[in-house]
């Protein structure tokens, strides 16, 4: 099942130009880049595993790039989201974040209905490989 | 993406190669090179031809006569002082007009920059900065002490391997200068063969002459609306032949560094003199006294190599 988290999650998966076009986009509003991975796309699972450092003053995407060619090597059957933080005061914030590489099959979500007290339902998702 | 990536079968048939020059800037930063540096004929001699080639280059692109990236690290030795820093953030300028570079800025590390303090620090650090430069030109300042054959446990080598990676691998993406003393750097090269294969470029920096020291202080005094009087530009002369003999003498360097101490002891001067008003004359008039001060002067026997 394809997960739609951040931003362009609906449309087709973005080529490298496309990514670095969008890298080139954050670097010129100076927004610090950080990659991530994780292999549970749970939609309430916030924290993903860090791939190194954010990178700070950066001029070109070709350094991001040169990450996420590596983290791809090391993670490729994995989620990878690259953030983009703003840290101007007031923001302080992801101001962007999108996945730029999907496992070849994604699992599924299911969904769990659980009785508790009374005749109250509570629902969890969990994933399915 | 740029002008650069046009096909065969364009309809481009033919160049001009002078509106070409004219239109990149690249005529612009010429003229700029010439005028503000003073001396380092060869050397501008050698950026001229550089550019006249990239350009060349850039023109057999678009006609679909080359599609490799021309090799474009270059290695620039000379003695301390003698403008290497300050022609590679030229030479930065003028690779991004000409398309060569993306961004055109400057990234200046040295070994401590690249090489880290124990196993498994150096990688991440090296990719940090080459990360940094990324789109731009990358200096290596004194770049032989990356290499230590003394030690082989030096973690210098697994920079230099780095290095030598990302500059082939990617030579559309950044240019890296090595920059130190000619002898030395001839040593560096040849212990590691790597370098010198991938390098195009070498640009060797003549010492100044004693009268082009002498304008370069002069227009570093008039940066800042300091002049010398004609004492003390005689003074200066005398300074600098003086200096020059002396250990440690690194060029523009040195004469920067004897202006700042001549200012401070020009204030002085002013400071314990001062009868009554000082006009900005006085204030912005640097005189002989100021230089002659110089322990450059007093002792030419100077055992422990440090002239004030």
């Amino acid at each position: 099942m394809r997960i739609t988290q951040g931003c362009f999650s609906f449309l087709p998966d973005l080529t490298d130009d496309q990514i670095v076009a969008q890298i080139e986009y954050c670097l010129r509003n100076e927004w610090a880049i950080g990659l991530e991975y994780t292999d549970d796309p749970h939609p309430r699972n916030t924290y993903w595993e860090m791939w190194g450092n954010p990178m700070f003053d950066l001029k070109d995407a070709a350094g991001v790039m040169m990450e996420l060619a590596e983290c791809r090597k090391a993670f490729g059957d994995a989620y990878i989201r690259i953030n983009a933080f703003d840290s101007t005061r007031g923001f302080e914030t992801v101001r962007m974040s999108f996945i730029v590489n999907r496992p070849k099959v994604e699992p599924r979500l299911a969904m769990k209905r659980t009785d508790v007290r009374g005749r109250t339902q509570s629902y969890s998702w969990t994933a399915v490989r | 993406m740029s002008d650069m990536t046009i096909t065969t079968g364009d309809a481009v048939q033919a160049v001009d190669l002078a509106a070409d020059f004219r239109e990149s800037g690249v005529a612009g930063i010429l003229d700029e090179l010439d005028r503000e540096l003073i001396g380092l004929k060869p050397v501008k001699l050698r950026i001229r031809e550089t550019a006249a080639l990239l350009l060349v280059e850039r023109a057999r692109r678009k006609l679909g006569l080359s599609t490799e990236t021309p090799t474009l690290h270059m290695s620039f030795t000379g003695n301390p002082g003698t403008g290497k820093t300050t022609v590679a953030l030229r030479i930065a300028g003028l690779l991004h007009r000409l398309g060569y570079v993306r961004k055109g800025h400057l990234i200046s590390v040295t070994r401590d920059d690249l090489v880290g303090q124990y196993i498994g620090h150096t990688a991440p650090k090296t990719k940090e900065i080459l990360k940094k430069a990324m789109g731009g030109v990358l200096f290596i300042d004194e770049a032989y002490y990356l290499y230590r054959p003394d030690n082989e446990r030096d973690y210098g080598q697994e920079a230099i391997e780095i290095l030598l990676q990302v500059m082939e691998n990617q030579r559309d993406d950044l240019v890296v200068i090595l920059a130190g003393y000619a002898d030395r750097m001839e040593k560096f090269h040849q212990s590691n063969p790597g370098f010198r294969s991938r390098i195009a470029h070498h640009i060797d920096f003549p010492d100044y002459e004693d009268a082009e020291l002498l304008t370069i202080a002069e227009a570093m005094l008039a940066r800042q609306n300091y002049a010398f009087d004609a004492d003390a530009r005689k003074a200066m002369t005398d300074y600098i032949a003086r200096r020059r003999a002396q250990p440690h003498f690194a060029n523009a360097r040195s004469i920067r560094n004897a202006l700042d101490r001549a200012r401070l002891r020009q204030a002085n001067r002013l400071f314990e003199g001062a009868g009554g008003p000082i006009g900005a004359d006085e204030l912005s008039t640097i005189r002989a006294a100021d230089i002659t001060a110089s322990r450059v002067f007093s002792a030419s026997a100077d055992a422990d190599g440090k002239p004030a």
